[in-house]
């Protein structure tokens, strides 16, 4: 049945569509792969290109000869998720479960002070004296990790919910009648049974400890602590700079480490690991999305 | 439960039984109590003169003068009208384009290329916005950028300093919002296309609807309470903006600051570059007040029209 509501002619023309979009996607992904393995002087006589006008893959070369940095951020990157998503992971199943309790007292007054810091917020001057002054998280991996990412209303309202529809309050009951007690039900039952939302949630989370830059751009000016982004954030603010201040092609010369191709090369880098890892994550991706869809 | 013990006994039965519980519930509210509420509270420091050698409580009350400040300058209606316009015309094109993608994605039957589309189409919400910071530099930077050197000379238009030239930016920053959002919103309205009745449909096509007809009768009128939800909630945040869209896209260009500068980069600018705690307060406040009122507002609207889609 379903195979005469779908019109040939508009299916062609989706797919014209979906292609050229695809390629608006893909392309500016591949000008940024193709600078990177072009020589400088191409790069600076020719300008960019989608294929590269010298094959080169000194910027590489250059970045493995000074990888010890680039490796420090890539293990800071890598620690900062790690442990971020998995402290989120817990403190946040850790406050869902209880609120997902009918039979819990205060139930209604937690669940607003959960949902109170979704409406409102200090918004950056208060959280960034309060960080600073009160807690010294400046120059510390704490910057990296506690503000703003650790855990946030919305994934605990989903997990309550999660935990709410697919968790029968007769297990529970079953297992207080055993004796186990709210941990051993927590940790045994709840979170075994829970593995579709963490995931979920676990991956929206990684994600974002990946991609934060923000967080090290304000309370970090010690390059020893830079994660990938906070680094790659400090070079594309210094490649502006440079080429602002450039007068023309005769000081090219002098500024040619490290060069475009290697800032290029380092924005591959960075990206590449999401790039290549998400499309086996992705169902868990648009679960995500659309369990969330329209709560954001 | 049922015994006759006297209440206060029974009142720490209960408290022992869910003692555990709300210990659980203790990292969690610590969390949000540093994260949130104290910076709630940190709100006053708008209404203050601070002075870092007194310490922030010590410091003395400056009544409205940040504020005072703050709306004598002309950046206060600047940075007000940028992200106002810009979530507008960033909520209207999303609309737009995601509801007209997400119906041509349905038409496609084979399930193989579909999700090959969506993987595509969800990459850009996936990096940073400092990685797209790079690839936007890589078309528009001026000397060696490919807009300047390929498609300059290709279509005949003179080489454009992009990141001088603050008047193209109103333009730049909606395509390269909707290139990296449209994946996301696609997704919305995809997942809600694909719940919606087939039965509907059927009997549509039993009376000798067009596809076109189908579309404008059916599934548009089925999708509105999606979108009414959506542009709703998207306008209580309209205060509110991506800040690396605005810093990192544009590279922070000073040049640029007349129609890049939102409240978001201008409370940060005031803050760690200029150190003007008082501006970048008043500045914040002013957002977080006039945030919170809008939310609250399509919260009380969504809940009369969607009760289970409310916050609260």
């Amino acid at each position: 049945m379903s195979k005469h509501l779908k019109s040939k002619p508009l299916m062609f023309f989706s797919h014209i569509v979906f292609i050229a979009l695809c390629l608006a996607i893909i392309l500016p992904f591949l000008l940024l792969i193709s600078s990177s393995v072009t020589s400088e002087e191409a790069l600076v006589v020719h300008g960019y290109n989608f294929i590269p006008k010298q094959f080169s893959l000194e910027a590489y070369e250059y970045l493995w000869r000074h990888s010890s940095q680039l490796f420090r951020a890539y293990g800071i990157t890598l620690l900062v998720t790690g442990v971020g998503t998995l402290t989120s992971l817990v403190i946040t199943s850790m406050l869902a479960y209880p609120l997902s309790r009918y039979d819990l007292p205060g139930r209604r007054v937690f669940t607003f002070l959960i949902v109170f810091t979704m409406l409102f917020n200090g918004g950056l001057v208060p959280t960034y004296l309060i960080y600073v002054r009160l807690f010294g998280i400046k120059n510390t991996l704490w910057a990296l990790i506690v503000p703003g990412l650790l855990m946030n209303g919305f994934h605990v309202m989903l997990t309550r919910t999660f935990f709410q529809k697919n968790i029968p309050p007769a297990v529970i009951e079953s297992a207080q009648c055993d004796g186990a007690t709210e941990f051993q039900i927590y940790r045994k039952i709840i979170l075994p049974l829970s593995l579709p939302i963490m995931a979920t949630i676990g991956l929206m989370t990684a994600i974002r400890y990946w991609n934060d830059w923000y967080n090290g751009m304000i309370y970090l000016n010690d390059p020893q602590l830079y994660s990938l982004q906070v680094m790659l954030n400090e070079m594309l603010m210094n490649i502006r700079f440079l080429s602002d201040t450039n007068l023309g092609g005769a000081a090219m010369g002098a500024v040619r480490i490290p060069g475009t191709s290697v800032r290029m090369a380092i924005a591959v880098v960075g990206a590449l690991p999401i790039i290549s890892i998400y499309p086996f994550f992705q169902k868990y991706f648009v679960q995500g999305i659309t369990l969330g869809s329209v709560k954001e | 439960m049922i015994g006759a013990q006297a209440g206060s006994s029974q009142r720490m039965k209960r408290v022992k039984k869910y003692f555990p519980l709300f210990l659980m519930m203790v990292p969690g509210f610590i969390y949000l109590l540093i994260n949130n509420y104290l910076p709630m509270f940190g709100l006053v420091i708008a209404f203050k003169d601070i002075d870092f050698t007194k310490g922030i409580l010590a410091s003395g009350w400056a009544g409205l003068k940040n504020f005072k400040y703050l709306f004598s300058t002309a950046d206060a209606f600047i940075i007000t009208r940028n992200t106002i316009l810009y979530n507008i015309t960033f909520i209207t094109l999303d609309l737009i384009v995601a509801v007209f993608l997400a119906i041509l994605l349905h038409e496609i039957m084979e399930s193989y290329s579909s999700k090959v589309y969506q993987t595509v189409l969800l990459l850009p919400y996936m990096i940073s916005t400092v990685i797209v910071g790079y690839l936007v530099y890589a078309f528009l930077n001026v000397r060696t950028g490919y807009v300047n050197t390929k498609l300059g000379p290709l279509f005949g238009f003179p080489k454009i300093n992009w990141y001088m030239e603050s008047q193209y930016w109103p333009f730049i920053l909606p395509i390269v919002n909707l290139w990296k959002t449209i994946g996301f919103s696609v997704m919305i309205y995809f997942s809600a296309i694909i719940g919606l009745d087939r039965s509907c449909y059927e009997a549509a096509v039993i009376d000798g609807a067009t596809k076109w007809q189908q579309i404008r009768h059916i599934t548009l009128p089925l999708l509105k309470p999606v979108m009414i939800l959506l542009l709703l909630l998207q306008t209580g945040r309209i205060f509110y903006s991506d800040f690396g869209m605005f810093y990192q896209v544009p590279m922070d260009s000073g040049m640029l600051y007349s129609t890049t500068n939102v409240i978001d980069t201008y409370v940060y600018r005031a803050l760690l570059r200029l150190g003007d705690v008082g501006m970048a307060s008043a500045a914040g406040f002013y957002q977080s007040i006039v945030g919170f009122l809008l939310v609250v507002t399509t919260n009380l609207i969504i809940r009369k029209i969607s009760p289970e889609d409310a916050l609260f």
